[in-house]
């Protein structure tokens, strides 16, 4: 039985089970809805909830779990020289076994114990398949049957039913931590893998990247060097690229939009430049690769300098157009904060608008504007597809803007692309720099919601 | 101070130096003017050139042939069955029909080269026109076949050096230019196809459907979700530590890299539970992860806005909490969290990067028909095409851009649409 055709009785028995509810009780206050303790409804509600909840939720964690538990069972019950093997090639072995159970072609000749473990694969994978619509079917009309045998007019349905809402409203916003939990657990659990074959220090504080892994021992030129600085430095080119264009430009657009634009003005110009932040950024790489960096590399050469075609400089420049309207609203947002009677005070007293900016309106937003710049600066560490489409894969280590580097995000995606095996330090090199970026990104955050929070408190 | 003649220096000091201060109130103001102008002077320079890349994608070059369909070739036996038809050669039929256009052709390398004007794809064209006619087997056919991406563009920049096209396959397309065989037609294969290796082949339709998919995953399960944090977070959260837990996790997910749901997703979702690589389905559980936090803060920000007035009346004429909430307030914001959702659906339908994590980058030529196939999203098309060396390609690429754009463009007019019609001060 399919698994959607599974939920869809459900929700039928569900909807049947309301149904049930109300005329029950219905029924049994004599068709008098003022002898309830709480609306027809409300009874109908928890008889559905009693009876489609329970196995919904049963359904999911069968969902979950089958394959993973099967493994483990089916590992378990192989001869002690297989199952203390390598985890490499344990999961070349499951993949055979899986593939057997499946009647898919495997590689090599299957000899008799994986026969055998494909055997006991299948008459487990059999036993699960048939599991959940009858245990399902059952916990359904069991939960049916208690809901109804719990109604009677004084029965307090409604609270009832709103402890389950209320719970599932919880449940939706502890997502957002498990979210959380789930990139630091998953993205810790391979890069502490990774550290067990490649060194921390070696790691933080090498000085080559070149994640090329020799397959054979006499393999040239393949020594794999795993050192994270030139790729740090390659993502701070880049970045502070990024940010030499968006801070002056996002907030002397800010300024003049808070300060000298009138409000018909303001109203067209705010919404076109925000347009900036929504382009997808794969849009903003096609341009770069295309339009941008051709143009940096002749102006280079126009002044005789050696440009590379994957420069720093064109990837920084379209990334620090991408990030203006970052600034720019939020430092428009907090100049906007600032309260009134400073500007007139100082108007007051004779200063000219621009002074009035630069001596009192300025200074008095700048931990706003800095928390602005810093998510900025965030958002360019993090910013994977300009980079990937305009910068190079090569890792340097250098500090002329017009040479091609890489970044952490480059790497992230050259090394996870394609086909991959996942215990190689190749692959799982990608998740310890996606620790790094993900531990440097939430640092900057951090910091950036502290400075804005404290100046946020600082005026209201 | 009283003294005159004091104020009198004074006053003169203010106003040697006053056109300098007006001189700096006027460039600041100027340098404002400037950087506005070079952002949006920046955007209209991309989407033209965009744009003028774009346009050449959306037309294609035909060759129109008389082809012969000779029943001995297609059908010898007569019976007409369509999975018989199916199999017959229609690329020596073409051959054939390009050799009688062309009778001077004689040397063997002229002829494999006359025969590359056309598209590996035109077979296909000749074998959907005798499917759909079978009662014309036997007769000559007048019809336009796809040219080959070379001709295309030797078509639409005749005099442009980029051509790979020799001397004498100039010659014959020149020919055929003169009699009225060669034109271009409205691109409508670039909506109806899946991707190809031949440019002239490819569409964006199997990206479509995958976008489509994606966002219809994402939308289901972020909609309920974030609606439901939402309204936990702002009517019934304790002020408590785990409340506070709860908020800053969410502001800070909100400035995650994106890529980092993607390691996410190929960790938890593709190696732990198992679910099927480059599947629409694992790319909305990623992107609904990633959008969550915009949809809570969106929906955050419309429960606040509801005034308290309204739960009180409702609490004081009996309701409970729950009832006022969902009865009253919720519907009152709904509005202003559709603004939010829509804003975060174009957020979700413009990722590439997570979703190069999910392998969604293979080379897929089936348009995916449920949300288990393995597909791929136009802006993970985009990154594919963008990669190609040829033109055609490029062309391509920058006419999905442009239809990505006109969905994002869509999606942000309604959510500014809904916001204004909805919109109430209380």
């Amino acid at each position: 039985m399919s698994i959607s055709l599974i939920v869809v009785l459900l929700l039928m028995l569900s909807l049947a089970a309301w149904w049930l509810g109300r005329r029950a009780v219905i029924g049994m206050a004599s068709g008098d809805p003022r002898r309830l303790h709480s609306l027809p409804r409300y009874h109908g509600y928890y008889v559905a909830l009693l009876t489609g909840l329970p196995a919904l939720l049963l359904l999911v964690l069968w969902l979950g779990l089958d394959e993973p538990v099967i493994t483990r069972l089916v590992l378990a019950s192989l001869p002690e020289s297989l199952r203390n093997l390598p985890e490499s090639q344990l999961s070349l072995l499951v993949n055979d076994i899986r593939n057997l159970a499946t009647g898919n072609a495997t590689s090599g000749v299957a000899d008799p114990v994986l026969q055998q473990a494909a055997e006991h694969y299948r008459r487990l994978l059999g036993i699960s398949r048939l599991l959940p619509p009858t245990a399902l079917l059952l916990l359904a009309l069991g939960g049916m049957a208690l809901g109804l045998k719990r109604t009677h007019p004084g029965h307090r349905a409604r609270p009832a039913v709103e402890r389950v809402v209320r719970w599932g409203l919880l449940a939706s916003a502890t997502i957002a931590i498990l979210t959380t939990l789930g990139i630091v657990l998953s993205v810790l659990f391979e890069a502490l893998r990774f550290f067990q074959s490649v060194p921390l220090a070696d790691f933080l504080f090498g000085l080559e990247w070149s994640p090329q892994i020799a397959i054979r021992a006499d393999q040239v030129g393949a020594s794999g060097a795993f050192g994270v600085i030139p790729l740090v430095a390659g993502t701070a080119i880049i970045a502070a690229i990024a940010l030499l264009v968006a801070v002056p430009v996002g907030l002397l657009s800010a300024i003049y939009l808070a300060e000298f634009a009138g409000s018909r003005v303001r109203a067209w110009v705010k919404p076109l430049l925000e347009i900036l932040a929504g382009i997808p950024t794969v849009v903003y790489g096609f341009f770069a690769a295309l339009v941008v960096a051709p143009l940096v590399r002749a102006a280079g050469e126009h002044l005789g300098l050696e440009v590379s075609s994957e420069s720093a400089l064109a990837a920084g420049l379209v990334m620090g157009i991408m990030i203006i309207p970052f600034v720019s609203s939020l430092s428009d947002d907090v100049i906007n904060a600032v309260p009134r009677a400073l500007r007139d005070g100082s108007l007051a007293l004779g200063a000219t608008r621009a002074e009035t900016i630069t001596r009192v309106v300025l200074p008095a937003a700048l931990p706003g504007i800095v928390g602005g710049v810093l998510l900025a600066a965030s958002r360019a560490i993090g910013e994977t597809m300009i980079v990937v489409m305009a910068a190079g894969v090569g890792a340097r280590l250098t500090a002329n803007p017009l040479e091609s580097v890489t970044t952490l995000t480059v790497q992230i995606v050259t090394l996870l692309v394609g086909d991959q095996e996942f215990d190689s330090p190749k692959t799982l090199a990608a998740f310890a720099l996606g620790l790094l970026l993900f531990l440097i990104t939430l640092a900057l955050n951090v910091l950036a919601l502290y400075v804005v929070r404290r100046y946020r408190e600082a005026y209201e | 101070m009283n003294n005159p003649g004091t104020n009198r220096t004074i006053r003169e000091a203010v106003q040697r130096n006053l056109a300098r201060r007006h001189r700096r109130d006027r460039r600041l103001r100027r340098l404002g003017l400037a950087a506005i102008l070079l952002g949006l002077g920046f955007l209209a320079l991309m989407f033209a050139s965009i744009a003028t890349l774009a346009q050449d994608a959306f037309w294609q070059t035909r060759i129109q042939l008389q082809v012969t369909l000779d029943p001995q070739k297609i059908d010898p036996a007569g019976s007409r069955d369509p999975q018989r038809l199916r199999q017959a050669d229609y690329g020596a039929l073409l051959k054939q029909a390009l050799r009688t256009r062309f009778p001077g052709v004689r040397k063997h390398r002229d002829k494999r080269r006359l025969y590359r004007l056309l598209s590996s794809g035109a077979a296909y064209e000749l074998q959907a026109l005798v499917l759909r006619h079978p009662e014309r087997i036997g007769q000559t056919v007048t019809a336009w076949f796809t040219a080959d991406d070379d001709v295309d563009f030797w078509f639409k920049h005749p005099r442009s050096a980029g051509t790979r096209l020799d001397e004498k396959q100039k010659h014959w397309l020149a020919q055929l230019r003169e009699a009225g065989a060669l034109a271009r037609f409205f691109n409508l294969d670039f909506f109806r196809h899946g991707d190809s290796r031949e440019p002239e082949l490819a569409g964006i339709r199997g990206a479509l459907m995958g976008s489509f998919y994606t966002i219809l995953v994402t939308l289901g399960l972020s909609l309920p979700l974030g609606i439901a944090a939402a309204i936990y977070l702002e009517e019934f959260a304790p002020r408590n530590r785990w409340t506070d837990f709860i908020e800053v996790n969410i502001n800070n997910l909100a400035a995650v890299p994106s890529i980092v749901f993607g390691l996410l997703g190929l960790a938890v979702f593709i190696n732990f539970f198992g679910l099927p690589r480059s599947s629409p389905l694992v790319a909305g559980l990623v992107l609904t992860l990633m959008t969550l936090p915009t949809l809570i803060i969106a929906g955050r920000a419309a429960l606040k806005s509801v005034p308290p007035s309204i739960r009180e009346a409702a609490l004081g004429v009996g309701a409970s909490k729950m009832q006022t909430v969902f009865h009253h307030v919720l519907p009152l914001a709904m509005p202003g969290m559709l603004t939010g959702t829509i804003i975060g659906m174009a957020q979700a339908l413009g990722e590439t990067a997570p979703l190069l994590m999910i392998g969604m980058v293979a080379f897929i030529v089936d348009v995916p028909q449920g949300v288990l196939d393995p597909a791929t999203v136009l802006p993970v098309q985009v990154y594919l095409w963008a990669d190609s060396p040829e033109r055609a390609f490029l062309e391509r690429t920058a006419a999905a851009i442009l239809v990505l754009l006109a969905f994002l463009v869509a999606m942000n007019l309604a959510a500014i649409r809904l916001r204004r019609r909805f919109e109430r001060k209380w």
